[in-house]
């Protein structure tokens, strides 16, 4: 399965496609389950890219963890969660509050 | 230290200016990220894992209390509440808004700092011994010459899209503590026999994926034609570095696939054409830049030696502390001091906004105002009265940095690594921090006496694994973390590349292995004065590799 991501362009804040917006944790992000949407996910990153929003768009490996995404490769989940070494920054410390 | 003159301040405040109207146009939708990338880089501004990324230069190293206290305060105001301290004496802010990036750098130019050419393909931060001025054993300062570079490179139209990045070091001293056999270029400021100053010129030194030590390409260079030489150097590089390939666009390259003869040739030669003419640096010039730099006047403060004597016998962590962090000065009743940022267990080179400026306030308290980043990731008061180091340490107990470790094993020198950079394949921070926790007791560090450990997140080897007596790489293995270790590294004046022992290690196996290594060592060094690096040197890998993998080749 495939999620889309890029950085904020204001900001350079990791975000992720959900629910037809960006949002700024990984859990809600749309799946693409097949090349279809896939496509359609890779057509909005393209889209938002060239309106500004967002810069360093990708396509990444997810997977559902009880009920939420989750990205496979180590360094998004890094980049899902924050810096392993301060929990008390990136998207964990909001999760952790 | 350097003060800015009229055209300094003209022309870093024109490009707060320019790069402000460039964000502004890029917030905008008016040009693209291809269009602003490139600027942006040329601003010190990267895009990290979770984040922009700020970096800032600290010329040569050097910084005075207002400087930091700004960091400081940039680090509280625009991003989370600290800064790390970089191998190349900068400091980066992690999480900064691209929209406050104009602000934070009017704020750093009103205490003369910026961020250019912190990036880019161009003459990076020109780095110096961060011992400078006060080494006792010293020939001449380094930064007078550091900045000197610094002006001339600034912008250099010439040498602004070079084949790649661009890095020069300067040491003053036969010991050298900048490093520069890894860079470019490395200067090694002499003497010759009649006792005229200039440099001795290595190239082509560097690390990343092809970890090179530099040549020396000519034992003296007088003073007068330092910009000339250099021009010459970069001339080579700008017309024959390779283009075609990033991997081997850097001079070191071109040096290893030309020859050190041919390419010396081919310097001189280009010398020849430039030495003669405008580029020839008069003395009176490097007099003027000299005199930013003369040494704060030192007053007699004979009655040190006493203070100390007392503070030792009241106090352990404090004698243990000068006898590790605070080194000759070239005035006897002074020191110089490092401020480790390696304290057990914490981030490597980070310091939090409130540790800046209560360093800041030490520093214009105790030490002249004057400040210094090393690239082993550390601040340090280069003149410090000994009577007042009680004080200092007392002040530098209060805000946890008095940590006892300079030169062991616990002062680590690690690059962020995956925890926030976009091109690791591993983190480096956590390992770091496992190992000094594993090595917290100082006396077992000190049995153990100098030892450099460096690591790095990926190939690229910002952590200077390749000159750490024990090296540290980590890569990405089947989707996993694995730590390759190498060993007998050194980045001194007798700079080696260290060698991989051997197959890689988990991040559950890495500290066990380097345990192994440091009592493998411990066993079988001639005394306690015989160093690591001297011990590997002496013996060679294979009683390391025997303690780490025999076990296993009995077992297949």
């Amino acid at each position: 399965m495939k999620i889309l991501t890029a950085n904020r362009l204001t900001d350079g804040i990791a975000v992720w496609y959900a629910d037809g917006g960006w949002a700024e944790t990984v859990d809600h992000a749309d799946l693409a389950h097949d090349k279809a949407a896939e496509d359609r996910l890779e057509a909005i990153g393209a889209k938002a890219y060239a309106d500004n929003e967002v810069v360093d768009v990708n396509l990444i490996d997810a997977d559902v963890v009880d009920g939420v995404v989750e990205p496979v490769r180590l360094r998004e989940k890094i980049r899902a969660a924050g810096p392993t070494i301060r929990e008390d920054l990136g998207k964990q410390a909001a999760r952790a509050a | 230290m350097y003060r800015y003159d009229e055209f300094d301040h003209d022309f870093v405040q024109a490009r707060v200016a320019e790069f402000s109207d460039q964000v502004e146009r890029r917030l905008s939708g008016e040009i693209t990220e291809e269009q602003f990338r490139p600027l942006r880089l040329m601003n010190g501004v990267y895009l990290q894992l979770h984040a922009y990324m700020l970096r800032i230069a600290v010329p040569y190293g050097t910084l005075n209390g207002a400087q930091l206290r700004m960091l400081g305060h940039i680090a509280r105001k625009y991003d989370k509440g600290y800064g790390h301290f970089t191998t190349r004496q900068n400091i980066q802010f992690n999480w900064p808004a691209l929209s406050d990036i104009p602000a934070i750098l009017a704020d750093l130019a009103s205490v003369e700092m910026h961020a250019i050419q912190t990036s880019g393909n161009c003459i990076r931060n020109v780095t110096a011994d961060h011992f400078a001025g006060a080494a006792a054993d010293e020939v001449a300062d380094p930064r007078p010459y550091a900045e000197i570079l610094r002006q001339w490179s600034s912008v250099h139209p010439e040498f602004s899209f070079l084949p790649r990045k661009f890095k020069i070091a300067v040491t003053g001293a036969e010991r050298d503590r900048a490093a520069i056999q890894t860079h470019d270029i490395g200067l090694h400021v002499k003497k010759n026999a009649a006792g005229e100053l200039g440099f001795a010129v290595y190239i082509g030194g560097g690390q990343g994926r092809t970890p090179m030590v530099a040549k020396k390409i000519r034992d003296f260079l007088p003073e007068a034609d330092l910009l000339s030489y250099c021009t010459a150097i970069l001339r080579v590089y700008n017309l024959y570095g390779r283009r075609d390939n990033k991997y081997k666009a850097r001079i070191k390259i071109l040096v290893h696939e030309t020859g050190v003869e041919e390419i010396t040739r081919q310097v001189e030669a280009e010398w020849q054409e430039l030495k003669d003419a405008e580029l020839k640096l008069p003395d009176a010039d490097i007099r003027a830049i000299d005199a930013y730099f003369a040494p704060p006047p030192l007053a007699d403060r004979p009655e040190g030696d006493a203070a100390i004597k007392l503070a030792r016998l009241d106090s352990k962590s404090f004698s243990d502390w000068l006898d590790q962090n605070v080194v000759t000065h070239r005035h006897p009743d002074y020191a110089a001091v490092t401020i480790s940022l390696k304290g057990i267990g914490e981030v490597p080179g980070d310091a939090t906004d409130s540790q800046m400026e209560a360093v800041a306030d030490i520093a214009e308290n105790y030490a002249f105002d004057e400040l210094r980043v090393s690239h082993e990731q550390n601040l340090i008061l280069p003149h410090v009265a000994r009577a007042d180091l009680k004080a200092v340490y007392d002040a530098l107990v209060d805000i946890g940095l008095a940590t006892a470790n300079s030169n062991l094993i616990s002062d680590i020198i690690s690059c962020p690594g995956l925890d926030y950079c976009a091109l690791a394949t591993a983190r480096s921070i956590p390992i770091a921090q496992e190992i000094s926790l594993r090595f917290a007791s100082l006396e077992r560090q000190r049995e153990i006496g100098e030892l450099k450990l460096k690591i790095s997140g990926c190939i690229n080897a910002c952590g200077h694994h390749h000159v750490g007596h024990i090296g540290i790489l980590g890569v990405e293995k089947k989707g996993s973390e694995l730590y390759q270790v190498t060993l007998g590294g050194s980045a001194d004046e007798n700079t080696s590349v260290g060698e991989i022992i051997g197959r890689g290690f988990s991040s559950e196996e890495i500290t066990d292995a380097i345990e192994q290594i440091v009592d493998t060592y411990l066993g079988l060094r001639l005394n306690p004065s015989e160093r690591f690096i001297d011990a590997y040197r002496r013996v060679g890998p294979a009683p390391f590799k025997e303690a780490l993998y025999a076990g296993e080749t009995k077992a297949a």
